[in-house]
């Protein structure tokens, strides 16, 4: 049995997929690459001076690619692409089977029997797990949900929200 | 109306499975229960509860407990909802007399529909721990009923 009680959102992991600007406020996403209003939240969060953790929440029975899109997108990062391929996931939803992950990873130019060896690999499959649990935990219940100074965000983000996370306070 | 307390023997119900067969509060008994309240199929913000819910299933399992969903929507409806879901939680219908299950665990909106509550019932239909969202809009994550059990678990 997995501990799935209430527990704090984790604070920054080693190996946790961060980009954007080191002052810039931490937002801190659950998301699932199968989920078009985390498809929109990506479009929206790219260019902001942002400090942008992605973490994994693949709802399997909404989202029957999601969990096999999360285990690619680990693979990459194990050859160091994890946002290069997280962005090419959300550029084209419509096409996610297998093909068009190994489509992506050649042109990232990533090895590709390496890639297939790592999605599959019990430890990448346990590495979105983890993140799937601490959301859990922390009370998630829809994606993506923005976690910003700690407080949590359900849905896409509003004016509002993306003018907090650009404000300088 | 608040919802039912904890220490309370569930009261006398019957509510309709996907089936058309009753499930009373004999049914409750031999198993840990864990009773969702939701206000209506197919609003988007009940989609996200179950789907979640349903990721978890097997760790519900784990530690004893089932799962049902419970609204005032009619079974045809409800099974529907789960099927357009893809969940395998099993759907009760609290349709005829409407909302009267709702009222007797203290979960009926005045608006004319189920509150966001869960309610947990031990193996002798005794319920063990209850919760009701701050409004319907609010969606309660699954660690919530982690915690219920959880606490029904340290008691017994």
């Amino acid at each position: 049995m997995t501990d799935l009680g209430s527990a704090p959102l984790p604070a920054l992991a080693e190996d946790d997929h961060v980009r954007g600007a080191e002052g810039g406020r931490l937002v801190i996403e659950y998301g699932d690459f199968e989920c078009h209003f985390c498809a929109m939240t990506h479009v929206r969060l790219l260019d902001l001076p942002i400090r942008h953790v992605f973490r994994h929440f693949p709802v399997r029975s909404k989202h029957p690619r999601a969990r096999a899109c999360a285990c690619a997108a680990e693979a990459a990062a194990r050859q160091g692409r994890f946002w290069e391929f997280h962005d090419a996931l959300y550029a084209d939803q419509g096409r996610l089977d297998d093909p068009h992950l190994w489509q992506r990873a050649r042109d990232l130019g990533l090895d590709l029997d390496r890639f297939e060896a790592d999605r599959r690999a019990e430890e990448v499959v346990a590495r979105v797990q983890r993140d799937f649990d601490a959301g859990i935990r922390v009370g998630v219940v829809t994606t993506p949900t923005l976690f910003v100074d700690g407080e949590p965000h359900a849905g896409i983000p509003d004016r509002a929200l993306l003018a907090r996370l650009t404000a300088d306070d | 109306m608040s919802p039912i307390a904890p220490g309370t023997p569930a009261p006398e119900f019957r509510l309709i499975t996907e089936k058309g067969k009753e499930f009373t509060h004999e049914d409750l008994r031999g198993q840990t229960t864990v009773l969702v309240f939701y206000p209506f199929a197919f609003s988007p913000v009940c989609t996200d509860q179950l789907n979640v819910y349903n990721e978890v299933l097997d760790e519900f399992e784990a530690r004893g407990a089932r799962v049902f969903g419970v609204s005032c929507d009619a079974s045809w409806s409800q099974h529907a909802f789960r099927k357009q879901l893809g969940v395998d939680i099993p759907q009760l219908s609290d349709f005829e007399p409407k909302g009267a299950v709702c009222r007797a665990f203290g979960v009926y909106h005045e608006a004319g529909f189920p509150q966001r509550a869960l309610v947990i019932t031990d193996p002798d239909a005794v319920v063990q721990w209850s919760h009701q969202a701050p409004s319907p809009g609010d969606l309660p994550g699954a660690n919530l009923i982690f915690d219920g059990l959880d606490a029904v678990q340290a008691r017994a």
